[in-house]
């Protein structure tokens, strides 16, 4: 199988002197879904933004797509590894002063350099496969939770990602609108794209992923098959997180 | 019950602020009208068709001491209008470029940048306007010195800046507006732009979009709201600055009223005029940025 991220013991130190990352390595085949769980501070955000440059790493060897992301990357790199790499964020991030359609479009038009109409057409493709056709000359603030975090996953998808990114896609949400946020990720897991999920949702895991790393104070833990971790987890630390959260 | 007693006080003193103003006007005005019989000169505005018999160095039209009065002050106002029009947009562009550089990734910029903030809005800026004029121009020889062939000139002469000639006095109050209000700009844009959150960056970050776009299509329209008002402030103190022109030498309005004044005697008629085109300066900045404003605000509310 061709990798499609490929970590090996990558290291991240913040400012304060704490390691965010204690030599992580990790690969992540193509087609792969990858669930990463732990306590909070435990890296697993650090880790899953230095897939796509919005963090840098200290040392250590990182990939994605075969494109080098180490500590000495440059700028074409980052943005090279950009276009091909969508991220989701918990607090959804749309542009506010923009429509949900001008949302869409902004990076095919700015960065692809598609026309408005191409851009639009596939934005509407995208908004239909999500549900939200009718929210299209609406602003952010006037969707529900629910429907402005798929309209950020539309916005992700709009430049053709091979892998998307997820930073806890669900955890600011109002309970009743968890499931349809991850309904629309699962859609996206069926049709084959590489994904990492940072989430708590241990239904969704179990459910979609095809492996879960459990990390803890910046280290791997361990990286496991849905049904070991959740049924019998090697590791003493992953059971009683799992005791706490399950 | 309570609230009657309340409001009833409230109006009292209204009363008596409103009382203490109507007393103050009156002994003004009083002292006014005695020492205008006393000097015998009442108030006329005929001085104002009468030649003025004094040269101006620095004049955007036809100008010769036998013009009246009005047309000097007219002058005057166009050299102010002139000052204030182009010291406007190059502190604009300074402070952006500041301001942003104070937030950006590059340190030595962002230090260059916030030592230039700091050490700016120390000094007075009437100290800074005759460091450019006697340091910064007079200090300049004749033949001037060119840094970028023949686009731009320097010498003690001013700046010829593509064969258009700029005065040494012109000069150094555009560059002293310019640079101590853009110390200013620069702060309120830094602080504007900080005021978007950086979940904003990311997320253009994210979608590979460049940093100059993103800043100019992301981050500075959700910055105006933020922005705007302390920026029409900024403008409103730098038209207000501008008379420290006379300071230097030149021909603002503030300075040939001055002149007119000291000339016809006419305080009183001179300095209504000079407070009334102050006033309409200001008036055009505010509406005028009034109406960026709302066209910002509409835009994100759209």
């Amino acid at each position: 199988m061709k990798s499609a991220i490929e970590a090996k013991r990558i290291t991240k130190t913040f400012g304060h002197g704490n390691m965010a990352l204690d030599n992580v390595s990790l690969d992540v085949t193509s087609g792969e879904i990858l669930v990463i769980m732990g306590p909070s501070g435990s890296g697993k955000s650090t880790l899953i933004r230095t897939f796509n440059g919005l963090e840098s790493i200290d040392s250590g060897k990182l990939e994605i797509l075969g494109i080098p992301l180490d500590s000495d990357k440059n700028q074409q790199q980052v943005s090279l590894i950009r276009r091909q790499v969508g991220m989701v964020f918990q607090q959804f991030n749309l542009f506010p002063h923009l429509s949900i359609l001008e949302n869409i479009t902004l990076a095919p038009i700015q960065v692809q350099g598609c026309s408005a109409a191409e851009a639009e057409t596939k934005a509407f493709e995208l908004l239909i496969q999500m549900g939200i056709e009718d929210q299209a000359r609406k602003h952010p603030n006037q969707l529900s939770g629910g429907q402005q975090q798929r309209a950020a996953i539309a916005r992700a998808l709009a430049l053709n990602p091979k892998i998307m990114l997820f930073d806890e896609p669900t955890s600011a949400l109002d309970p009743e609108k968890v499931k349809e946020v991850l309904d629309a990720i699962k859609s996206l897991a069926n049709k084959g794209m590489t994904m990492v999920v940072v989430t708590h949702e241990i239904g969704f895991a179990r459910e979609v992923s095809d492996r879960v790393v459990f990390m803890d104070e910046g280290k791997v833990i361990e990286i496991s098959s849905p049904n070991t971790f959740f049924i019998d987890a090697k590791e003493e630390r992953s059971r009683r997180f799992l005791n706490q959260v399950m | 019950m309570k609230l009657r007693i309340h409001s009833n006080k409230r109006l009292l003193i209204q009363l008596l602020v409103l009382l203490t103003i109507i007393s103050f006007l009156g002994v003004v005005l009083n002292n006014l009208v005695i020492n205008l019989i006393r000097t015998g000169m009442g108030i006329s505005f005929n001085w104002l068709i009468h030649p003025t018999g004094f040269e101006l160095s620095e004049h955007a039209i036809e100008y010769s001491p036998s013009d009246n009065y009005v047309k000097v002050l007219l002058i005057g106002w166009l050299n102010s209008l002139k000052v204030i029009i182009v010291s406007l947009v190059f502190a604009t562009i300074l402070g952006l470029i500041a301001g942003s550089a104070r937030i950006g990734k590059n340190i030595f910029l962002s230090q260059v940048s916030s030592a230039y903030v700091a050490i700016v809005r120390q000094i007075p800026l009437l100290l800074q306007l005759f460091f450019w004029y006697f340091i910064g121009f007079l200090n300049l020889s004749e033949s001037g010195f060119a840094p970028l062939g023949s686009i731009i000139e320097l010498s003690n002469q001013g700046i010829n800046l593509l064969g258009v000639k700029l005065s040494a006095e012109f000069s150094a109050v555009v560059l002293g507006l310019t640079i101590f209000t853009g110390a200013s700009i620069a702060e309120i844009i830094r602080g504007g732009l900080k005021s978007v959150s950086k979940g904003q960056w990311e997320a253009f970050r994210s979608l590979g979009i460049q940093e100059s776009i993103g800043l100019r299509v992301i981050i500075i329209p959700q910055a105006l709201p933020a922005i705007l008002p302390a920026l029409t402030s900024q403008y409103l103190n730098l038209a207000k600055n501008s008379t420290l022109a006379i300071a230097v030498g030149y021909a603002d309005l503030y300075a040939v009223s001055d002149t007119v004044i000291t000339q016809t005697g006419r305080a009183i008629e001179g300095f209504t005029l000079l407070l009334l085109i102050f006033l309409s300066f200001n008036l055009i900045i505010s509406i005028f940025m009034g109406m960026v404003n709302k066209l910002a605000i509409d835009k994100n509310i759209k």
